[in-house]
């Protein structure tokens, strides 16, 4: 382990905040606990976490109040937690900042699974110009895509979609979100067009059809679904 | 530097929208003929026929072949709507069916005599309201129509052949018509038909041929007939200029006024000016004025009956009030734009007219200024009996007794005079007299108040200015102050009298605005809906004695003062329906016991208020201008009411639905919460445990996973059939693949159904649906979940999906058990559990499956597969993109 990662959990259920604290010390995190919204944000400002671990909610505010006083100042990646099933209340989140989420009760496999992701640095050109994710291969610098090495040959539109969805690989991303990157903020509504891309998208990539690569998230958005989770 | 010539946007408006009713409504179409037998009937069934010929889909509303041959042929092929018999005075009447004909709702109807009168006791007085009712459904009219029974013309043909036709039709209907064909006949042709016996038969024909048909009129008619064809013509013409910006002025920029009164001519008035209106192309007002004196109860009628004719014929009407009628005239012509007026000859006693200052004639002409005036003649029959009837009137009523009066109490002074002249002197009773004239003009008519003025003065002369009991005056200074004793009661008795009429007059107006303005407050300070209506109806009932109902969405409000029965509120329907006043006093269903107003505002018909009023013969035009403010007014509160009713709810609402959330939002956190700390720590132990760790271990571990996601399951469905039972759960609805759906609901039950064992079977090429994504997921994976617990442990569980015409329809197929006879409904109750069922289900998964489906609009049923095992199908109306994906 080259470096401790500091997580913090914000979380009114002690037994929670516990076992977290106990999944989480064997990966190898240094945890910190705060059981309300103002002092976890207080927290998040003293101990400048790594990941942050959010439920939404909370007896002093807000779950989703307190992410957006988080993102005023800090871009930490945050998982929130949830009890609720309404897929509204988890694209509220996801809008406010989350980057992804995961309702109550979870395995904690999973559980470890999303905090990889979400801490999973956006792959960029100058940095990491190529992302390699199983079967799939895609160049950022020259924008080029490769599927078991076979050539893809994707419209700007097509791209530009996989791009975003490459940016966020194994996070959920809204429909809104993806709207705005590729159509612009006008297009929010037109989740049609959406549908149509990823469909295109789907068919041009996902040769081996045991292998997903875009999930859906029903009322919620996409996921590139990362090859070791 | 003249501006090009610009189309006036006002009247284009006009033109479009005219055109947009139009386009809604029916087109009528008129066969036009200068008298019966030219072939009008004839002429109609025969475009009907081509029409019928082209597919157009008609009926026969009512046809009168007058038993000739030729025209009866051409009925054939036809479809007759079967006449209504109505009994009237034991007689059965045959009458159009048009509640018939609107339910058969045919493109096209034919309705012959457009002039028609129909029998009491149906809907409408006369066809052509039966016609404009057909017009307005949207329903196409043929129709035939005479020049005489059009009501502008209706005098000169009176003139020209000496009938009186009394069943006319507006010259409004003809002018709505979009179509008007003239049937011409030259009058040697018609008289050779009516020889041969074509028109009429036998001694009819005789007759007819000596009197209406003779040659002139026939030629007079025609004449008519062809002119008022030709001018629509033309003023269509002007209009398809106008509107394509041909720069043709309007003809006259004129507008023409005719005052209207309760004399009989004022018919004739306003019947010479809307011809003259029509030809002038030039828009006209029908001016009452009031003046303070009192109308009798026939020239009431009279009166409301000259309004409606304006009304009738196109003029927009203008009421004020005044004693010096031509002044009001012309103050009422100069405030609409008026440029010509139009009055009647003078026709009353040369000098009474001079007295007054000229007749209404003269003064009109010498006050009107830059106003034209036309003088026009007036026949004088009808005048001298109503003349003489209303005499007798006033004879027989207040005009003899107030002169009993007048009488009386001159004597009852002149015998205190008798008593008093000793001690006063005779100059002071003339005092004395004209106080009690000064009196009596205070309480009496006009003429008492002349005849106590003179009676008075000539027995002061005679009784008490020497010499007495002469008419005789000796001294000058005697003389003198007997002249100015006469004209000095005249003027002041005359003066008071006007004074007390006037104010009279003015209270009534007044009371008039007071009754509005206590109904607007009594309503602002209303409590409820039903405290303002009770308190308007309160008010109705106080000021036209009258006994009120308010209909409110088809239910008698509690309020109303009277109930109506059956038939009433037929009329009351009729008048929701049509949103135009009927009943008694009206046109329209006459024969109602009570008047029926429609409630509405600009954008709602709110109900109906009717007022029964037993004890009058007529409501004037005023009492119903009045009631129809009522009517606004109540609507206006009706429709405040509501507003806040609705804004109440949706706050109600509101508020319910956030508690709701809030509540199922801290369920869900205390039930859940558990079971996390569960779930984590049984996976936390999961992983510590060594691979050694004794087999009862491993066992009992996997004992609480598997009861864990049990009750995880049980909380979810009931959480959710919380949701469901509550009706808010708003659907986000959005465009979405079905194979992606199918696919995500397999990978959600995951940890249940192994993904091997579900088949999932999509065709190509779906197009996209919109749909609830979220809840459809939820309501397959419980299909899946229950299609497992009812089959062996690896059997396989098809899905499938596809498209039935604008049905979703999503299939999940298991092999297991089958449903019980019977069972193909109960399966879908709640907290049913099927006989065969394993333990560990809450009867809830089905239910919301129901739910969600029927949230979406749609069903889902379950049968058995003939191969054993059930089948769950779900079936969702949908939008769906045009071309597949």
């Amino acid at each position: 382990m080259s470096e401790e990662r500091i997580a913090l959990i914000i979380d009114d259920e002690p037994p929670i905040r516990r076992l977290l604290r106990l999944a989480l010390e064997p990966q190898g995190y240094r945890v910190f606990e705060a059981d309300a919204g103002q002092l976890g944000l207080q927290e998040a400002a003293a101990r400048r976490p790594d990941v942050v671990i959010l439920d939404l909610g909370l007896p002093d505010m807000d779950g989703i109040g307190a992410l957006k006083s988080l993102r005023e100042w800090n871009q930490v990646p945050v998982l929130v937690l949830t009890v609720r099933d309404r897929e509204s209340d988890k694209v509220a989140a996801l809008d406010a900042g989350a980057d992804d989420y995961l309702t109550k009760p979870f395995g904690t496999a999973e559980l470890l699974a999303r905090l990889r992701a979400v801490q999973r640095r956006a792959p960029s050109a100058h940095e990491e110009p190529v992302f390699v994710n199983g079967d799939l291969t895609v160049d950022l610098a020259a924008r080029t895509v490769t599927v078991k090495g076979n050539d893809v040959h994707l419209t700007a539109t097509e791209y530009a979609l996989l791009h975003e969805l490459v940016r966020h690989a194994g996070k959920v991303v809204t429909q809104k979100q993806l709207l705005r990157a590729v159509w612009g903020p006008n297009a929010e509504s037109q989740s049609q067009y959406l549908r149509v891309y990823i469909t295109h998208l789907r068919k041009k990539l996902e040769t081996d059809s045991k292998q997903k690569l875009i999930k859906t998230e029903p009322g919620i958005g996409y996921r590139l679904v990362p090859s070791d989770a | 530097m003249s501006e090009p010539a610009r189309p006036n946007p006002d009247l284009l408006l006009a033109t479009i929208q005219r055109d947009e009713r139009a386009a809604k409504r029916g087109q009528l179409k008129v066969f036009f003929g200068m008298c019966p037998g030219v072939g009008k009937t004839y002429a109609m069934l025969a475009a009907a026929q081509t029409r019928r010929r082209e597919g157009t889909n008609m009926v026969v509303g009512v046809v009168e072949t007058h038993g000739r041959a030729e025209t009866e042929a051409l009925l054939k092929g036809l479809e007759v709507i079967p006449r209504k018999a109505i009994e009237y005075r034991g007689v059965l009447l045959q009458e159009m069916d048009i509640d018939a004909i609107l339910a058969r709702r045919p493109q096209l109807v034919l309705v012959d005599e457009l002039a028609h009168t129909n029998a009491p006791g149906s809907r409408h007085r006369k066809r052509y309201q039966d016609v404009l009712e057909l017009l307005d459904a949207g329903l196409d009219v043929y129709s035939t129509l005479n020049v005489q029974h059009l009501e502008s013309r209706m005098d000169v043909v009176r003139q020209i052949t000496g009938i009186t036709v009394r069943e006319t039709v507006p010259d409004s209907v003809l002018d709505q018509a979009d179509e008007i064909e003239i049937v011409d006949l030259s009058p040697d042709q018609l008289r050779k038909r009516l020889a041969e016996g074509k028109v009429y038969w036998g001694e009819r024909a005789a007759t007819a041929s000596e009197n209406f048909f003779r040659e002139e009129n026939l030629t007079a008619l025609r004449e008519m007939a062809l002119r008022i064809t030709a001018e629509r013509v033309d003023q269509e013409l002007r209009e398809v200029m106008r509107t394509k910006r041909m720069g043709v002025p309007w003809k006259s920029g004129q507008r023409l006024a005719v005052g209207v009164g309760p004399s009989p001519f004022s018919a004739q008035l306003i019947r010479w000016t809307r011809q003259m209106a029509a030809a002038m192309d030039a828009p006209w007002v029908a001016v009452y004025v009031e003046t303070s004196a009192p109308l009798n109860d026939d020239e009431k009628t009279r009166l409301t009956k000259n309004l409606s004719l304006a009304r009738q014929l196109g003029a927009e009407v203008v009421m004020t009030t005044g004693d010096n009628v031509a002044h009001a005239l012309l103050a009422a012509a100069r405030e609409n734009g008026v440029t010509q007026i139009v009055v009647g000859k003078p026709l009353g006693n040369p000098l009474l007219e001079f007295l007054k200052g000229g007749s209404l004639a003269t003064r009109l002409i010498r006050g009107g200024g830059d106003i034209d005036v036309h003088v026009v003649g007036a026949e004088k029959t009808g005048h001298a009996h109503v003349r003489r009837r209303s005499l007798a009137e006033w004879i027989g009523s207040n005009l003899l007794r107030d002169c009993g009066w007048a009488v009386a109490v001159v004597m009852g002074i002149t015998g205190a005079s008798w008593l008093l002249e000793s001690v006063t002197g005779y100059w002071a009773i003339a005092l004395l007299y004209l106080l009690a004239v000064v009196l009596l003009a205070m309480v009496l008519n006009r003429w008492a108040v002349l005849l106590a003025a003179t009676l008075s003065a000539l027995l002061w002369n005679f009784l008490f200015i020497p010499p007495i009991l002469t008419f005789r005056i000796t001294h000058v200074y005697d003389a003198m102050m007997f002249g100015m004793y006469f004209v000095i009661a005249l003027v002041i008795g005359h003066f008071t009298n006007q004074l007390r009429t006037r104010e009279s007059a003015e209270r009534r107006r007044d009371q008039r605005t007071t009754a509005l303005n206590r109904l607007l407050e009594s309503v602002t300070a209303s409590a409820s809906l039903a405290d303002g209506l009770t308190r308007a109806v309160r008010e109705v009932d106080a000021l036209f004695v009258a006994r009120t109902t308010i209909i409110l969405s088809g239910v008698v409000h509690a309020a109303s003062t009277f109930q109506p029965d059956e038939k009433e509120c037929a009329v009351a329907a009729w008048v929701l329906e049509r949103a135009q006043t009927a009943g008694r006093f009206t046109d329209t269903l006459p024969d109602a016991a009570a008047i029926y107003f429609p409630l509405q505002t600009a954008n709602h018909k709110l109900g109906v208020l009717g007022a029964r009023m037993e004890d009058r013969a007529t409501l004037t035009l005023d009492e119903r201008d009045l009631l129809e403010t009522f009517a606004r007014q109540i609507a206006v509160m009706i429709e405040s009411y509501q507003l806040i009713e609705r804004a109440q709810q949706a706050r109600v609402t509101e508020e319910s639905e956030r508690l709701h959330r809030t509540l199922l939002d801290s369920v869900s956190h205390e039930l859940k919460t558990p079971l996390a700390v569960i779930r984590a720590a049984s996976d936390g132990l999961d992983t510590q445990l060594a691979e050694d760790a004794p087999p009862l271990a491993k066992t009992f571990l996997e004992e609480i996973q598997s009861a864990n996601r049990r009750l995880d399951r049980i909380v979810t469905n009931l959480l959710d059939m919380t949701r469901i039972e509550s009706g808010r759960m708003p659907l986000n609805v959005e465009w979405g693949d079905v194979s992606d759906l199918l696919e995500s609901a397999s990978n959600q039950v995951a940890n249940e159904i192994s993904r091997e064992r579900i088949q999932i079977q999509v065709p190509a090429g779906l197009p996209l649906v919109r749909l609830d994504f979220g809840l459809v997921e939820q309501a397959l994976c419980n299909l899946l979940v229950n299609a497992a617990e009812h089959s062996p442990a690896t059997a396989p569980i098809q899905m499938a999906a596809l498209l039935d015409g604008s049905d979703l329809v999503m299939r999940v197929v298991d092999q297991g058990t089958g449903l019980a006879v019977g069972e193909e409904e109960k399966v879908f109750g709640k907290f049913y559990r099927g006989a065969g069922a394993r333990p560990g289900g809450t009867g809830l998964g089905l239910s919301i499956v129901q739910g969600i489906a029927r949230a979406h609009h749609g069903t889902v049923t379950a049968a058995n597969n003939p191969t054993g095992g059930a089948t769950f199908t779900i079936r969702l109306p949908v939008e769906t993109t045009e071309k597949p994906v």
